[in-house]
């Protein structure tokens, strides 16, 4: 025996790591409110299980109007309060008022940069996550008004201006680069038409060197691989139509086991449950249930195509398994479409019509369950896990998850999802939403159709 | 939310400081109905408006450096802020050791901040190799407080690879794994060492040593995830390797052995199987150990019982297992 397996035979008694500590006193807290659920009488459980939303949807309105001066540190990133508060709502199935609508508009105008972009408030630099946001929320209050409100020259002239030679991009004039900045980047141009072969070049490459040895992605190559950033460059390479040269498996092996017994999911190996990961992790899963065919052949082969394109905005696979420079293979598809180049514009409308052709690989119960029990705020709201106070990036990210493990298994898009899908009673069902863009997906149609006059 | 009367210094307003009588401050244009106002302090809003209008007159003096770490002591996240001051710097050509300790001083507080962050690299990437040092120390000490911190991790990548200093690295990451070997931070630097280094052979070479050390991480903790991923990286690219080196099958069996602690063992194992590993009797009958009795045909394939078992023994992933049990290659 060696001394790794004595200690290891010792180390009940053997003083617990500062991981260890931490993971123990989550996870007793986190019990204590199932056990609590557990012993309850019916009535009770339902009540507790039952989403607040009454209380959310004052919470969120409220912080619509008014925020307390705390929120000075956030004076960077309004648009994104706009996002995070309008798309809880939309997700919640419910409107704000059109006098409301107009002032978002008009508010997010006053954050686009005449030379295009949004930044974090007026007459702030434009940057590329504030410009997602605003993008998005734009796009969740819907309508003409909203949507023509977006300069979408302009906006492509500022993701030119971004965009650096290494593929990625910067946040913003001579800001930082990470994975982020490129999924800010392409989820913008692609949700409004205007991605392009200069957009995308090179973007694969670099995130692909950020897919790490543990089969996550990190923010830049080298780093830890993250729940945030492996959604980040896993939504990229399918709106690029590169996913098919990423480890796929290696991708959903590492993601799967960032669920915990608590059943919400963790950012990283070895650290705390986070509600907000239902959504980046949990999103992951949602991605992953359409890209089965590409999967499959991965495993087949043992590895991610070097060749093969992965064409997703037809719904069919060019397998003619073709070693073509993967640099031109968006165009030289090879097999039935070759006088066809792929529509990068088309592949978010695509991605989310084909039916999702096998089911959401993590534990879906158990996900709703910790978001459920231990994500909601009495008073309205929600939070990274028990003891943490709410925010509205927290609010977003637990819902957003929430209605994807809602909607995971809809083989036909136009059903509801079965009552065994929605934990609680079937009230707590929320709106689909795009599991690439996170934006509810009947205002992403609506969006869709309005930008896709060219 | 104190008042800053109850701070010694307290601060006097701009509009009543004699060097900034010639600006008339910007007021914020949120229009007459914004959405998410935040209802501003005055002195944040002074300071703001005052700022808008050196802005808005690209003023690069050094009053205007002072007020920009002004609004950032207010809002450490207003990115345009930092990169006008980064602009004010250049202009006129600070000395950045002083801007170091300036970050040093804003980062106590605000260390998971993007801005901080980007803005201490622009500076060290100005001064060179010569700030190596300093980041590497910089960086060491908020890693003392949190081992984990995703923004000191890679700044401290950066300066590794700008600006060097890999001598240490290797122990620092072997100091901090013994510490706490469930720290994937750590583990994920070890990696990128033995990867990077200019001074060590690269992974091939370094692949021995580190399959020790990491057998015996899991050895004193099997059911710690970190080195077990890490095991898997260090065959990266060459699975074959992987596949055919017995140390990495035997460390499943020792584990599955022992009864307890054995998801990842069994996952390494099924990961093997897949990849063509012929499973000695030994390792077959481990696996029938574990089996619960009357759930699994006696000769059944031994990944498929490898995933029944992973069904059972790790609910959580039940979907994962059975997914995986479904994408077996045929067995003959």
């Amino acid at each position: 025996m060696s001394s790794a397996e004595r200690a290891n035979n010792n180390s009940m008694t053997a003083a617990p790591t500062k991981t260890q500590q931490e993971q123990w006193i989550v996870e007793n807290q986190v019990f204590q409110i199932f056990d609590l659920f557990a012993n309850l009488p019916r009535n009770a459980k339902s009540a507790l299980v039952e989403l607040q939303r009454d209380n959310h949807l004052e919470y969120l309105t409220r912080g619509l109007k008014r925020l307390d001066p705390s929120f000075c540190v956030l004076d960077a990133n309004r648009p994104w309060l706009c996002y995070w508060i309008l798309h809880s709502i939309a997700l919640l199935g419910d409107y704000v008022e059109h006098e409301v609508e107009n002032n978002v508009v008009d508010f997010l105008s006053r954050c686009q940069d005449p030379n295009g972009g949004y930044g974090g408030g007026p007459g702030q630099l434009p940057h590329l996550a504030t410009t997602y946001a605003a993008v998005n929320a734009l796009i969740t209050v819907g309508g003409e008004r909203s949507l023509s409100s977006i300069n979408r020259e302009k906006v492509y002239m500022f993701l030119k201006r971004m965009k650096q030679p290494s593929g990625a991009f910067r946040m913003h004039d001579a800001g930082e680069i990470d994975v982020r900045a490129c999924y800010t980047a392409i989820s913008v141009a692609s949700v409004l038409n205007i991605l392009d072969d200069e957009l995308i070049q090179n973007v694969g490459d670099y995130i692909l060197s950020c897919q790490t040895y543990e089969g996550g992605i990190s923010g830049e190559p080298g780093a830890e691989a993250h729940g945030g950033y492996t959604f980040c460059g896993f939504a990229t390479m399918i709106l690029i139509n590169e996913v098919n040269r990423l480890d796929l498996a290696g991708l959903l092996d590492w993601v799967a086991f960032r669920q915990g017994r608590e059943g919400g999911f963790q950012g990283r190996t070895n650290k705390l449950v986070d509600s907000c990961y239902s959504f980046w992790q949990g999103g992951a899963f949602a991605l992953l249930q359409r890209l089965h065919a590409i999967l499959d052949e991965q495993l087949v082969n043992f590895g991610p195509q070097t060749g093969v394109a992965s064409d997703i905005s037809g719904g069919e696979e060019s397998s003619d398994g073709t070693q073509v420079d993967d640099k031109t293979c968006h165009f030289k598809l090879g097999g039935t479409n070759a006088s066809c180049p792929v529509n990068l514009n088309s592949i978010g409308y695509n991605f989310v019509k084909q039916p999702g052709e096998m089911e959401a690989l993590y534990h879906r119960w158990s996900l709703q369950q910790y978001i459920l029990l231990c994500a909601q705020d009495m008073e309205g709201g929600l939070k990274d896990k028990p003891g943490k106070r709410r925010d509205f990036y927290h609010t977003c990210y637990s819902l957003s998850g929430l209605s994807l493990s809602q909607h995971s298994w809809s083989q036909d898009e136009d059903a509801p999802p079965l009552p065994n899908a929605v934990m609680g009673p079937y009230a707590n069902l929320l709106e689909r939403t795009h599991p690439l863009f996170n934006v509810v997906l009947d205002q992403y149609y609506d969006a869709h159709e309005f930008f896709d006059t060219p | 939310m104190e008042s800053d009367e109850d701070e010694v210094m307290q601060r006097v307003p701009l509009s009543e400081r004699p060097e900034w009588s010639d600006v008339t401050p910007v007021p914020q244009d949120d229009g007459p109905n914004p959405v998410v106002p935040i209802d501003y302090k005055p002195d944040f809003v002074e300071t703001m408006d005052y700022f808008r209008a050196i802005y808005v007159a690209d003023e690069r003096s050094s009053r205007a450096l002072n007020l920009t770490a002004e609004a950032i002591s207010f809002n450490p996240g207003n990115y345009t802020v930092w990169h006008f001051r980064r602009l004010v710097l250049e202009a006129l050509d600070i000395d950045l050791q002083v801007e170091l300790d300036f970050i040093d001083n804003i980062a106590k507080n605000n260390s998971k901040n993007y801005q901080i962050w980007h803005h201490r690299r622009w500076v060290a990437e100005k001064l060179g190799t010569d700030a190596a040092d300093k980041e590497l120390e910089f960086t060491k000490k908020i890693l003392s407080a949190d081992a984990k911190h995703y923004h000191a991790w890679s700044h401290r990548q950066w300066v590794l690879l700008a600006l060097g200093g890999w001598e240490d690295e290797l122990d620092y990451c072997r100091e901090l794994l013994e510490e706490d070997i469930f720290n994937n931070s750590a583990w994920n630097q070890r990696y990128f060492v033995i990867t990077r280094s200019p001074l060590l052979g690269g992974l091939e070479a370094m692949r021995e040593s580190e399959v020790s050390y990491t057998v015996e991480a899991i050895l004193a903790h099997p059911e710690n995830e970190s080195p077990w991923r890490y095991l898997r990286g260090l065959y990266k690219g060459d699975t074959q390797s992987w596949v055919n080196d017995h140390q990495v099958s035997l460390l499943c069996l020792r584990v599955l052995n022992t009864k307890s602690n054995f998801v990842f063992a069994l996952s390494t194992l099924l990961d093997l199987l897949c990849h063509g590993l012929q499973p000695s009797q030994e390792a077959k009958d481990v696996v029938a150990a574990l089996e619960m009795s009357g759930t699994v045909e006696p000769d059944s394939d031994l990944a498929k019982s490898v995933c029944f078992i992973l069904e059972h023994v790790d609910p959580i992933r039940a979907n994962y297992w059975r997914w995986r049990k479904s994408k077996l290659p045929h067995a003959t």
